[in-house]
């Protein structure tokens, strides 16, 4: 495939890839056909509902579960006691090494619940109402213990102790007391301590974020059955319906292969679906019962128990030349982790300063433990926060040297050959070609008017392959099905038809793009990473190759010539021999309609482990208006910029640095979760929980760079990720720029700004 | 399990007496966009729901020499179609229409977001603004009552068992006249008020003001009339040094939580800027008429 693979790259006339077809998920969705996780019902099915921890933070001393199992119309109450007690060990899984046991924990408590919300029992029942009344029923007997909800107090000595078995690890020799502090690592890049002496100026600040949530449109929901044979169905809307089979075959210590996994279409997920919470309470229930359960989580069930990402506290130095040149960065990122351990910490530290050729540079992570949700992958975890601290103490460096912030960037951009504080060197990389695009925008030399500010912020994030699957069945009659593995929460199932049919060279109307269940395709990893266009892309591709093979055998076979002999394209057979009368090409359909005779059906397949996946980089402006009198900031204009190496449904790509964009705008000036006194989530749903409104925004307009990735076959990089990294600080160095006053914790809502600009004015 | 009975009477007369005669808890549904929220989130279990807007004199608006006069169920949609009323009280439809979402607009009813006795509601200040009464029926036949005395604390409200609200007038007024409504809210629309401020006010043929009502949300236990503001104002062109006055009487009379939304220093201090701006938009709306 090599050389085909410099081909694309090389030659980008396309017929498909680049174009805006209509999406092929567009029709079931806006008529309703469209089957999400709770649009599944079966005959006797049962109604799942959920006991939650009313307390942050208290030991379990008994659960009394005979009066809900003594209610007529009850089928099944389990506990923790109805699951296997798995021992504490790191397995790979998900996107990062996981510990069963801390999933299985989360999912219903054992022994302690970690915050309020934490599931303790479950109950299957025939009516939601019932279900209801039978949760009432549990008696749970809580010794209520001190909590924390602070990052930096959970890091105290004298913090209330989640697990009295976590000692920190990356510490060496390993701490022999418990605490809350779960891991610390560290990256370090030259001698920083030459690096900031080499410095004319230095910026040092800290920076604080507030966890916020995913905030998909879609509850978790989910429907199970098992059969007495043990063997069950899992219907779901997940990232990764691979995932959710390994998860619960682990969690209920049953077989893979017992467990048959049917994705849902699923209506968001932005990391939050890469992990189990329901499913394998539903499977619990369903053995128990005999019968399907459905289970469905209400808006404060997903605020109180799922996701979010962290709250962090960042600190950052960074050190200058006069002439703008950074001579060092340092950070040290406190990340809140929730209930068990596994924060994004690390991610930041790897990320921050990736988009500068820091030649010192040290980052150092600490992962933390609190009374709050188990925190869940979010849309490039742990890069926005770090990217928050770099990008706004890089403005401030631009304002005391009197530098073009984007001069300032594109002075230290990273290029190919750079290396990053985590360890390789860059290849073809694109960022310095957005802060090109960027500096050429005309919002970028748009005059602004008074209480007005603009703001320039930059970001990384990566992409990764992996393990991904493909096949491509040719119909008798020469239309195709492309299968994958992947749930499509972005649009994937467009660009796998696009990309099956450049390479077909058919009609894009005759190739349908179908999510395969577990036991319809083989395995693939979850859809995380920005790796479904690049990874699952590449498995397509080579399918497709695959059966392009094999329509040029079967038209070798019936024109008794070479296989050599045989060219493809546009969707034809053509034949080269020359010796002979002319052959008439040969389309796909009269091959395929023909296979009978030449060996049977013609499917292509490819299970492959990708690599090559190439990082983006992306540069944001946007432009604030303060009211100086209540502190409300109105986005007035905002431009994304990206490198996307190659867009293959530029419509889709746009709508992904469009979404990247407003979700970062929601946490840099609104969300954030408010507890009382005693730990409890004051604000479970979206009236209070403030993601923006569309009248809240501009138009969110975008900028595709395209920097082919070398290592994809048309040049795809992921694009999901690196739009919500910028986003934090642009808003924040708009704001602190229109209000003339720094501004570094968020969010940065009108109650904080108006309170800084007061004070401000008091001290002048 | 308990069952909810629902009933939905014809007359005043059948709800009055549904109302007075119910032994388990009751409430009155109109648009239904806070009681059913309610309903489901658990929050209230009535055993009796009476559905007012199958009332004919709940759904009319009607507007004499008096006034306005607007039924109690009569919809935001409803009322934003009247450009007779729009004309006169745009201060009060822009209140109401700040309710909700386009669809909340076509059910959610004045009636119902004063007697959801929220302090933030946002017609109310509005209302109260612009003096209005409103007529409550009840086992012992109708009463009036001024706008500002139904409230009493978040959630309950003055009314006595049997009691519902009927209508609202919004009375007649001179020339001259204008009325704003303002809120404050961390977003464009879909939330509730942190602040909310409404403003009416008269001028004379000279630009002088002769009679000026404020009232704001959110920043008390209730909503409040604030006389203070009048004082402010009456008898000024309502220049720069009244409409200073003006905020700092509503600041001053603001006595506000601290809570998810806002915090007391925020609401107390925005209140007066509110309270300004509304008065402003009130004076232009004056002088046009």
């Amino acid at each position: 495939m090599g050389n085909e693979k410099q081909t694309f790259i090389k030659n980008p006339t396309f017929k498909w890839v680049g174009t805006r077809p209509v999406r092929p998920d567009g029709m079931d969705k806006v008529t309703g056909r469209a089957a999400f996780g709770a649009d599944y019902q079966l005959p006797g099915m049962l109604v799942g509902e959920v006991v939650r921890s009313p307390h942050a933070h208290a030991r379990i001393k008994s659960i009394d579960v005979s009066a809900a199992r003594a209610l007529a119309g009850v089928h099944a109450v389990v506990t923790a006691e109805d699951f296997p007690d798995l021992p504490s060990e790191i397995a790979a899984g998900g996107e990062a090494p996981i510990n069963f046991r801390d999933v299985s924990h989360n999912v219903i408590a054992r022994h302690k619940a970690l915050y309020e919300g934490h599931a303790v029992a479950a109950v299957a029942a025939t009516t939601a109402a019932i279900a209801a009344h039978a949760v009432a029923l549990i008696k749970v007997n809580y010794e209520v213990l001190p909590h924390v909800i602070d990052v930096r107090e959970a890091m105290r000595d004298n913090a209330p102790l989640l697990h009295d078995d976590l000692f920190t690890t990356g510490i060496d020799p390993q701490p022999t007391t418990p605490s809350n502090i779960a891991g610390r690592t560290q990256f370090v890049l030259g001698d920083i301590a030459q690096g900031f002496a080499e410095a004319d100026i230095i910026v040092e600040r800290e920076y604080t974020t507030q966890p916020v949530h995913q905030g998909y449109i879609e509850p978790h929901a989910c429907a199970a059955a098992m059969g007495a044979d043990g063997m069950a169905t899992i219907w779901t809307s997940s990232q990764g319906h691979f995932m959710v089979r390994e998860f619960c075959a682990k969690l209920l210590k049953v077989e893979i292969g017992q467990i048959r996994v049917i994705p849902a279409e699923i209506g968001g997920g932005f990391g939050g679906k890469t992990t189990v919470y329901l499913e394998p309470l539903a499977m619990a229930l369903a053995r128990q019962s005999g019968r399907p359960v459905k289970m469905v989580m209400t808006r404060s069930e997903v605020f109180r128990a799922s996701g979010p990402t962290s709250g962090t506290h960042v600190w950052v130095k960074l050190g200058a030349k006069r002439n703008g040149t950074l001579t060092a960065g340092e950070m040290i990122l406190k990340y809140q982790a929730g209930a068990y351990p596994g924060s994004p910490a690390m991610l930041g530290g790897m990320t921050g300063f990736a988009p500068y050729d820091l030649k010192h540079a040290k980052a150092v992570c600490y992962d933390v433990v609190s009374n709050r949700p188990k925190c869940a992958a979010y849309r490039a975890p742990g890069a926005p926060m770090a990217a928050f601290g770099v990008e706004s103490a890089l403005d401030e460096i631009a304002q005391q040297l009197g530098l073009d912030p984007l001069e300032l960037r594109a002075m230290n951009a990273a290029k190919a050959g750079t290396r990053a504080l985590y360890g390789p060197k860059f290849l073809e990389i694109g960022y310095a070609e957005t802060l090109a695009a960027a500096k050429a925008h005309p919002h970028y030399s748009a005059p602004l008017g008074p209480n007005q500010g603009r703001g320039i912020a930059s970001g990384f994030w990566f992409n990764i392959g992996g393990q991904s699957s493909a096949a491509v069945h040719v119909n008798e009659d020469g239309t195709a099905e492309v299968v994958t593995g992947n749930p499509d929460i972005g649009g994937s199932r467009a660009s796998m038809a696009m990309m099956a049919a450049e390479v077909l060279g058919i009609d894009l109307a005759k190739v349908k793009p179908i999510i395969g269940d577990t036991a319809q395709i083989a395995y693939s990893f979850l859809t995380g990473g920005s790796r479904v266009t690049f990874a699952t892309g590449m498995a397509v591709v080579e399918a497709a190759q695959d059966t392009v093979r094999q329509l040029r055998e079967r038209a070798a076979k019936l024109w008794k010539v070479e296989f050599a002999e045989v060219e493809w394209r546009d969707g034809m057979a053509y034949c080269t021999r020359t010796t002979e009368e002319p052959r008439a090409p040969l389309s796909m359909a009269a091959i395929a309609h023909s296979c009978a005779k030449t060996g049977g059906p013609i499917s292509g397949t490819a299970s492959i482990n990708a690599s090559g996946a190439g990082p983006g980089f992306g540069t944001h402006l946007c432009d604030v208006e303060v009211d100086p009198e209540t502190g409300a900031v109105k986005i007035l204009r905002y431009t994304a910029i990206q490198d996307v190496g190659r867009a293959i449904h530029p419509s889709y790509v746009e709508g992904q640095l469009q979404g990247g964009a407003v979700q970062g705008i929601g946490w840099a000036l609104n969300e954030e979760y408010i507890y009382d006194q005693q730990g409890r989530l004051l604000n479970p749903g979206f009236l209070d929980y403030r993601m923006p409104v569309a009248s809240d925004l501009p138009m969110i307009d975008t900028v595709l760079v395209e920097v082919p990735n070398p290592g994809h076959p048309f040049g795809v990089r992921g694009v999901g990720e690196v739009p919500i990294v910028p986003p934090l600080a642009a808003v924040a160095n708009a704001v602190s720029r229109a209000i003339g006053i720094r501004m570094t914790d968020l969010p940065l809502s009108p109650p904080r700004i108006l309170a800084t600009i007061d004070r401000a004015k008091r001290s002048t | 399990m308990e069952a909810i009975k629902y009933v939905r009477p014809n007359s005043v007369d059948d709800a009055v007496r549904s109302l007075a005669s119910a032994n388990e808890p009751v409430r009155v549904l109109a648009g239904g966009t806070d009681l059913l929220v309610q309903l489901r989130a658990g929050n209230v279990r009535p055993g009796l729901v009476v559905d007012i807007k199958g009332i004919a004199e709940l759904k009319q608006i009607q507007v004499t020499a008096a006034g306005c006069r607007i039924g109690a169920a009569v919809a935001g949609a409803e009322l934003s179609e009247r450009a007779d009323v729009v004309a006169q009280w745009p201060g009060v439809v822009e209140a109401f229409q700040l309710i909700g979402s386009t669809q909340i607009q076509g059910r959610a009813s004045l009636g119902g977001n004063l007697c959801n006795a929220s302090p933030a509601a946002d017609s109310v200040p509005a209302l109260i603004a612009a003096g209005a009464r409103c007529t409550i029926a009840g086992p012992a036949g109708r009463r009036e009552a001024a706008v500002e005395d139904i409230v009493i604390s978040p959630g309950k409200t003055s009314l006595a068992q049997g009691e519902f609200i009927v209508d609202f007038l919004l009375p007649a007024r001179p020339a001259h006249s204008g009325d704003a409504y303002l809120r404050f809210i961390p977003r464009t629309e879909m939330d509730i008020a942190v602040v909310g401020a409404g403003v009416s006010l008269t001028l004379d043929a000279n630009g002088r003001c002769t009679a000026a009502r404020l009232a704001l949300g959110a920043v008390a236990p209730r909503p409040l009339l604030v006389p203070a503001g009048a004082t402010a104002l009456v008898g000024t062109p309502v220049d720069n040094a009244a409409l200073e006055k003006l905020a700092a009487a509503a600041s001053a009379a603001c006595t506000p939580i601290d809570d998810k939304r806002g915090t007391i220093e925020f609401r107390t201090r925005v209140a007066g800027v509110l309270a300004r701006r509304a008065a402003v938009i009130a004076l232009q709306r004056a002088k046009g008429n």
